[in-house]
């Protein structure tokens, strides 16, 4: 199982390394001089858009921190001073927050695994496909190029109780006037929308499992579900674990499907959701910011757990070296 | 020969590119230009098909003393104040006019967004214009928008169904029960989504009630025995079987199409004026048999809760003077009258709701119950918060049929303190 885990991404360091080995030594006449010059002119060159981006994502994450330790609502400005942790108190205590991050929890967990299956068995059919293969993976790609809100419209429309053409599936005339019709139409818009999307980062990885490894585990007798759990998953998954990632760290922050939707009508409302309708609508910026802070600190948990217990690679590291 | 053209060919091709290029950069420059110059004055206002045509009488009888530019806001109340809001917020000057609905005057005036009008701007504005409306626009005393528009809801009936329409809740109640006894249309729609429309529906039985959610300075919350009622009133239509199935997602536009659409199976609507319009479009055999009478109340007739847009000045505006002349101008009773026919808005100024005018009349047949009920409308907490007080509501009233009424004042009680502070989170 781990042999044949670590066989190819063995096979990535080896094929890394080769080129690294072969360079050392060209390198080696050069970086005395010009090839020291060179690095430090690469830095340089490299400075001003590294300053930009720091700041660009920098300043607005510390800024919304400095306004969660705030009483600043727009509408009171008398009353704007420092009250320490007292957002976050007020935010961690209320019942309408925690309804919302259970919400939001269950419909990232809902949605993403749906989506892993529907993913997983869409990439398996693009990957085999053998006729038409551009054509199938335009069309399956087709529902991801949509606009979230145009479709999270059309979805409205279809469930719509005077004109929908869907509704009276859920036995009722109007489901999206309760909550647990109305969250099953969320997650159905967020897995039709998103499969797509985890199809194309699973089938990257399905292009890593080396064919003579499935040949090799058919010899030995192996059924195709065998090969499947056995050789394929586990080969794949760092990329399994990259996909995961991705839609985690997105379903968390769901936001335009609901709005649209229900716009958090009867308990539907998701953090994000939550943190706009108190920002935006209400002009309270200190508890706004408290909320984008929460939500922050989730993320880098979520990407955190990913990447520290199951051991995903983070986007940018060796994982985009192999492809 | 060949290398020449070819120079020649650049020579032309760099020329028009240093031109768009020129232009490329010029062209915010002119435009920054053409808007600082002289007299434009901006409106930034709801979206209303016929309002152009206000705008160019105004421009034309301003004679070149000011240039009105009408800039569309989006469609729904929430998106428009979204805008203005954050404009404002961030110190933007270049919006003049300001469109208000009339449960913002509060909020605006107190962060200091609008001008209070004052002196002869004031007298002329209070010369002629409904109490009513007048009061949307004043907090603390002061006048701080001119009445452009108003609105009221009036009991839509079908005459087949009820001859005789009902005079208050409770009958309307159980003249729906019987009717659906009776296999005939029975509902009762009204807007019940979790949104202002729901704030609306029971702000108007509480001041039919005789209660009061705040207290008139805003700042204390009241809820007495009629917010109660209006509770077991707002609990007993909605659980009974006699509203429409989708009610908790019924907006004005869902509420006017379960009356008009054809199979309809609803007797009774409460809604704006905008269905009379609407259902001579949508629904000409239905229309014959459409009727309208006052708000229905707890003990006799009731008062249904006042809308409408005010204007006001940007406190942030560089030509206030010529804002003020232009808000007046826009709101003229001429103006509101070619409005009202053209766009179906309720007029703010008495004398525009004028009986030997057939113009008027043709368009606005229910105008002598609009004017009853725009003598003693039911206004809206006037709060700073009250978009807090709005979102709090609903959340608690929504779905309607689920109220136990003395828990939910209960509840209400404590949202709405916490939200009059903004201390609290919005759900």
């Amino acid at each position: 199982m781990s042999e044949l885990a670590s066989e190819p991404s063995a096979q990535g360091v080896d094929t890394e390394s080769r080129v690294p080995a072969v360079e050392p030594k060209k390198g080696k006449q050069g970086l005395s001089e010009g090839k020291l010059a060179e690095r430090r002119l690469g830095w340089l060159l490299c400075a001003p858009a590294a300053f930009v981006m720091i700041a660009v994502t920098g300043w607005p994450i510390i800024y919304s921190v400095w306004l969660s330790l705030q009483r600043y609502d727009l509408r009171f400005p008398d009353q704007q001073q420092f009250v320490g942790l007292d957002n976050y108190i007020a935010v961690l205590t209320d019942q309408y927050w925690w309804t919302a991050v259970g919400i939001t929890t269950l419909l990232t967990v809902v949605s993403v695994v749906i989506e892993l299956v529907l993913g997983m068995i869409l990439a398996l059919i693009m990957h085999r496909t053998l006729v038409g293969r551009g054509l199938v993976r335009t069309v399956s790609l087709i529902p991801y190029g949509i606009v979230t809100v145009v479709a999270a419209f059309s979805w409205l429309y279809a469930w719509d109780a005077n004109t929908g053409y869907l509704n009276g599936l859920f036995g009722t005339e109007a489901p999206l006037t309760q909550q647990i019709p109305s969250l099953l139409i969320i997650v159905l818009a967020e897995v039709w929308k998103t499969t797509p999307f985890m199809a194309l980062l699973l089938m990257a990885g399905l292009a890593l499992v080396p064919d003579d490894l499935l040949k090799a585990a058919s010899m030995d007798g192996a059924t195709a579900w065998q090969r499947f759990t056995k050789v394929m998953v586990p080969v794949m998954k760092p990329a399994i674990l990259v996909a995961l990632l991705f839609r985690t760290l997105d379903a968390f922050r769901i936001f335009d499907n609901i709005f649209v939707l229900t716009a958090g009508a009867n308990d539907t409302g998701s953090v994000s959701m939550q943190t706009y309708n108190n920002l935006i609508k209400g002009l309270n910026l200190g508890i706004g910011s408290t909320m984008s802070v929460l939500i922050f600190i989730a993320v880098a948990i979520i990407a955190f757990v990913f990447i520290k217990l199951f051991g995903a690679s983070a986007p940018g590291g060796d994982q985009g070296g192999k492809r | 020969m060949v290398r020449t053209r070819a120079d020649g060919r650049g020579i032309v091709r760099w020329r028009v590119l240093a031109a768009a290029g020129a232009a490329l950069v010029a062209a915010p420059a002119v435009a920054a230009c053409s808007s600082e110059s002289g007299n434009q004055v901006t409106v930034y206002s709801a979206p209303e098909q016929n309002f152009q045509t206000v705008v160019d009488n105004c421009n034309k009888a301003a004679n070149g003393k000011y240039e009105i530019v009408y800039r569309k806001l989006p469609r729904g109340a929430d998106g428009q104040r979204e805008q203005l809001v954050r404009r404002l917020a961030a110190g933007d000057s270049d919006l003049d006019v300001l469109g208000l609905d009339v449960t913002w005057t509060a909020e605006f005036a107190e962060a200091g967004w609008i001008e209070e009008w004052t002196g002869a701007d004031k007298a002329e504005i209070e010369d002629g214009t409904l109490k009513g409306p007048l009061d949307t626009a004043t907090y603390n005393g002061k006048l701080y928008a001119a009445p452009k528009n108003t609105n009221v809801q009036l009991l839509w009936y079908d005459k087949t169904v009820t001859p005789k329409p009902p005079e208050t809740w409770a009958e309307m109640i159980d003249m729906a029960k019987r009717l659906k006894s009776e296999g005939r249309p029975y509902q009762i729609v009204f807007t019940g989504a979790q949104y202002e429309g729901l704030v609306v529906t029971y702000n108007s039985l509480v001041s039919s009630a005789g209660g009061e959610i705040l207290s008139a300075d805003g700042k204390k919350v009241v809820l007495d025995e009629g917010a109660l009622k209006a509770l077991e009133i707002l609990k007993e239509a909605t659980d009974s079987g006699i509203t429409h199935p989708s009610l908790t997602v019924s907006q004005e536009g869902e509420t006017q199409h379960q009356f008009e659409d054809k199979g309809s199976e609803a007797a009774f609507e409460l809604n704006w004026p905008f269905v009379y319009p609407a259902m001579k479009d949508g629904n000409p055999d239905r229309f014959k048999n459409l009727e309208w009478t006052t708000y229905p109340g707890i003990d006799g007739p009731g008062k249904s809760t006042i809308g409408g847009n005010n204007f006001a000045v940007s406190a942030l505006s560089s030509k206030k003077p010529q804002a003020f002349e232009a808000a007046k101008c826009l709101r003229n009773a001429e103006n509101q009258r070619f409005s009202a026919i053209n766009d179906g808005v309720p007029p703010t100024i008495e004398s525009v709701y004028a009986g030997d005018d057939k113009e008027f009349v043709d368009a606005y047949p229910m105008w002598e119950t609009i004017l009853d009920e725009l003598q003693d409308p039911a206004v809206r907490p006037q709060t700073v918060v009250y978009q807090n007080l709005s979102t709090i509501t609903s959340k608690l009233l929504s779905p309607p049929a689920e109220i136990d009424p003395q828990d939910t004042i209960e509840e209400l009680r404590d949202g709405l303190q916490k939200a009059l502070e903004s201390k609290g989170v919005l759900p």
